[in-house]
C-alpha cells in the first residue's frame, strides 16, 4: 500500500513498523481486576516499581549532559512520582485491602492523581504534570503486562520505523536514537517537536497520514521517503528493490555533495551568493556550518517559548543569543523576533482563540500587544549583539508604521540599557520579513526603512493565493510558482536593490531545486534554507549561469 | 510539635525540582512533617501532594513536624526554602 503524507524531514529508510501508542490508561486494563491472592499482586507491583526505577535511571544516564537538562528534569520528577505514597503507595494499599490486581490498582491510583493536576487550568506547569503521572502509569502497566514493546520508545529493535499518532517531548526524550530508522506520525506539521527532532537527527520523517496506526501492524515492512512524503506499507519486492537502490543513490549523492560544501558559493557567471541556514536553536549551528552555511538567515525564536510553563527571561535569552552569535563569529545571525499566534499553544500567554489565527494577532502584532514580552527579547538581542553579527528581523510587517513602531521599541530598550549602564550594541541592523502581499506591493516604500529584506515564501504564498497551507485538501492549490507569487517576489527584490539593500529568502522555496535558478535570475542575494538541503542548494547555485 | 511559618521566595514556587528537594530533605528525619498552604495540607513524603499545594512565589506556608527530631527537621526544611532551593 502506498500512502501520501507531508514530508517533514528528508531521507529515505526501509525498516520494520514499531507502533507507539500513548495508550489511554483506562483502556489498557483488561478483566474485572480482582484477585484472590493480594500477596502475589503486591509483590508484582513492587517488582514493577523496581524495574521502572531501573528503566528511568538508565534513560537519565543516556541523556547528553550539555543539552538535556529539561529532559533529565522530566525523568527525575517521574522517579519521585514512582515512589509517591499517593500513587504506588495508594496502589499497594488498594491491592491489599480490596483484593484487586496490581494493574487495576495502578490504573485507579494514576487516574486519581492525574485528575487533580489535569484540572489546574490556571497553572499550565502543574497541568502538564498530569502527563508525567500518566507516563508513570503507562510504564508500570507495560512492565506488569510483560510486553514493553508498544509502550516505550527507549528500547527499540534495530531499524525501527516509529509510527505514532503524535510525538511529544516526553515521548521523544526516551527515543532510542540508535535504532530509529524513520518517524511517521498522524498529526504534527513541519514545526512540531517530532519534526524538529527528526531534522536535527537527520532522520527521514513523514507526517499527516490519518489513521496510520490502524493501517499498519507491528513488524510490517515499511518504506518512508521523507523527501516526497510517500510511505509504503508491506511493499512488493520490486518496490523494496527500487528503494534499496534509491537509498544507495541518495547516500551517494549526499556524500558527493558534502565534498563541495565549502567551495565558494557563486554562480557560473561569478555572482557571489550568501548561503545561510534556518535554525531553531544554537545547537543546530554546528551542523549548519559543517554543511556549508555562511551564516544563519533565520533563527526561529518561537521554539524558545514552546513546551514550557513561562516565557524565557532576559538572561536566558541573552545567553542563548550570545552563544549562537559567538559560534558564528563574523558570520551573520539573523534573529526573527517572536513569531507566534493563536494557532500555537502557549498556555502561559493566555491567547484568546481566534477564528482566523493566520489573519489574527500573530507575530509582530502580538509583540506590539504584549510590550513586556517584546522588550525582554529586544533587550536580550541588543546585549548579545556585542558578541557577534546579530541582525534583528521583524515578521508579519504590513506597513511602514509597523517598522517605525518596532524601531521605537528598540530605541526605548536602548535607552533603558543606557540608564542601567548595561553593555549593548547600538548599531544592530534591522530588517523585515516580506510575507504579507501588502508589504511586497509597497516594498519600494519599506526598503528605505530597512537594512535588509527576507522573503518568507510559505506565508507569502498562502496569503497571496488565499490557501490555508495547513489544509491538506487544498495542497494542490498551494503553489509558490503561481505567477502572482513570483511577481511579488520579483517586485520585492527589485525594490530592495533600488534602495541599495540585500534581499534574502528564508522560506522553503529557497531550497526548492526548481526555484533556485529562477530566484537567481530575479537577483536574489541570499538563500537561507534548512540544514539538510544546504549542500544541494549550494550545488544548484554553482550550476546556474545567472549574473 | 514544632511549627514555623515561612514565605516561599523562589521564582517558580514549589514546582518539581523544589518539591524533589523537599522530599529528599524531609526523608532524612524520623518526624512526621506536614506543609500547609491555607486549607491545603501535604505530607512531605508525597511529591504529588506537595505540587498540589500550589505554592507560588511569595506564598506563606506552615511547616509542622512531630517526632524525636522535630526541631532539626523544621530547621532543615526552612533553611532549604530560605536558600530559594539553590535557584539563581
Amino acid at each position: 500500500m502506498d500512502i501520501q503524507g507531508i514530508p517533514i524531514s528528508a531521507g529515505i529508510a526501509i525498516g520494520k513498523a514499531f507502533l507507539y501508542r500513548g495508550v489511554p490508561i483506562e483502556s489498557s486494563c483488561a478483566g474485572n481486576g480482582s484477585t484472590a491472592d493480594p500477596e502475589t499482586e503486591k509483590n508484582r507491583l513492587e517488582q514493577a516499581v523496581i524495574e521502572a526505577e531501573r528503566q528511568l535511571s538508565e534513560l537519565i544516564g543516556r541523556i547528553p549532559a550539555e543539552d538535556g537538562k529539561q529532559e533529565a528534569d522530566i525523568l527525575n520528577t517521574q522517579k519521585y512520582l514512582l515512589r509517591d505514597p499517593e500513587i504506588t503507595g495508594a496502589a499497594a494499599e488498594a491491592v491489599e485491602k480490596r483484593y484487586i490486581t496490581a494493574e487495576q490498582a495502578v490504573t485507579e491510583a494514576v487516574k486519581e492523581s492525574a485528575a487533580v493536576f489535569a484540572e489546574m487550568d490556571d497553572d499550565p506547569y502543574l497541568k502538564e504534570r498530569s502527563g508525567d503521572i500518566e507516563d508513570i502509569g503507562r510504564r508500570l502497566l507495560s512492565i506488569l503486562s510483560g510486553s514493553c514493546t508498544s509502550c516505550t520508545l527507549s528500547d527499540l529493535p534495530p531499524d525501527s520505523i516509529v509510527i505514532a499518532e503524535t510525538l511529544g517531548p516526553s515521548d521523544t526524550v526516551q527515543l532510542d536514537r540508535a535504532h530509529t530508522a524513520a518517524i511517521v506520525t498522524e498529526h504534527g506539521g513541519s514545526t512540531s517537536h517530532a519534526a524538529i527532532l527528526a531534522r536535527t537527527m537527520e532522520l527521514p520523517a513523514v507526517s499527516g497520514i490519518q489513521g496510520m496506526c490502524t493501517l499498519v501492524s507491528p513488524g510490517d515492512t515499511v518504506i518512508v521517503d521523507g523527501c516526497t512524503g510517500q510511505v509504503f506499507i508491506k511493499p512488493e519486492p520490486a518496490i523494496i528493490e527500487e528503494y534499496t537502490q534509491r537509498i544507495a543513490a541518495y547516500e551517494e549523492r549526499k556524500c558527493e555533495l558534502k565534498k563541495s560544501v565549502h567551495a565558494p558559493c557563486r554562480t557560473k557567471a561569478g555572482k557571489e551568493i550568501l548561503l545561510a541556514a534556518n535554525i531553531g536553536s544554537p545547537d543546530d549551528i554546528d551542523r549548519a556550518l559543517e554543511n556549508g552555511a555562511e551564516g544563519v538567515g533565520l533563527f526561529r525564536t518561537e521554539f524558545l517559548y514552546l513546551d514550557r510553563p513561562a516565557p524565557p527571561d532576559e538572561e536566558e535569552q541573552y545567553r542563548i543569543y550570545r552563544t549562537a552569535a559567538e559560534k558564528l563569529g563574523e558570520r551573520p545571525l539573523v534573529v526573527r523576533t517572536l513569531d507566534i499566534g493563536g494557532d500555537k499553544e502557549i498556555p502561559y500567554l493566555h491567547l484568546p482563540r481566534e477564528d482566523n489565527p493566520f489573519l489574527g494577532t500573530r507575530a509582530i502584532r502580538l509583540c506590539f500587544a504584549h510590550p513586556e514580552l517584546f522588550k525582554i527579547q529586544l533587550r536580550a538581542l541588543l546585549r548579545a549583539a556585542v558578541y557577534g553579527n546579530i541582525k534583528i528581523m521583524f515578521p508579519m510587517v504590513s506597513s511602514a508604521d509597523d517598522i517605525l513602531t518596532a524601531k521605537r521599541f528598540i530605541a526605548e530598550c536602548a535607552r533603558e540599557l543606557d540608564s542601567e549602564k548595561q553593555e549593548y550594541n547600538a548599531k544592530v541592523e534591522t530588517g523585515i520579513m516580506i510575507e504579507i502581499p501588502a508589504a511586497a506591493i509597497i516594498a519600494d516604500e519599506l526598503a528605505p526603512l530597512c537594512s535588509f529584506f527576507s522573503i518568507g515564501t510559505n506565508d507569502l504564498t498562502q496569503y497571496t493565493l488565499a490557501v490555508d497551507r495547513t489544509n491538506e485538501s487544498l495542497s494542490a492549490l498551494y503553489n509558490p510558482f503561481h505567477p502572482a507569487v513570483l511577481a511579488l517576489i520579483r517586485k520585492t527584490i527589485e525594490a530592495a536593490h533600488k534602495a541599495g539593500i540585500p534581499c534574502a529568502m528564508c522560506g522553503e522555496f529557497a531550497g526548492n531545486p526548481k526555484a533556485v535558478p529562477q530566484l537567481l535570475k530575479y537577483g536574489l542575494d541570499e538563500f537561507s534554507v534548512s540544514v539538510s538541503v544546504l549542500p544541494e542548494t549550494r550545488r544548484l547555485i554553482m550550476d546556474t549561469a545567472a549574473e | 510539635m514544632v511549627q514555623q511559618i515561612i514565605t516561599v521566595k523562589n521564582k517558580i514556587g514549589i514546582h518539581s525540582r523544589p518539591a524533589a528537594l523537599l522530599v529528599d530533605t524531609a526523608s532524612r528525619f524520623k518526624s512526621k512533617i506536614t506543609i500547609k498552604n491555607g486549607e491545603r495540607s501535604a505530607l512531605t513524603t508525597s511529591m504529588v501532594k506537595l505540587l498540589a499545594l500550589r505554592v507560588k512565589q511569595d506564598t506563606e506556608i506552615t511547616i509542622t513536624a512531630e517526632g524525636e527530631d522535630e526541631s532539626e527537621a523544621v530547621k532543615a526544611l526552612s533553611d532549604l526554602i530560605e536558600s530559594n532551593f539553590g535557584e539563581e
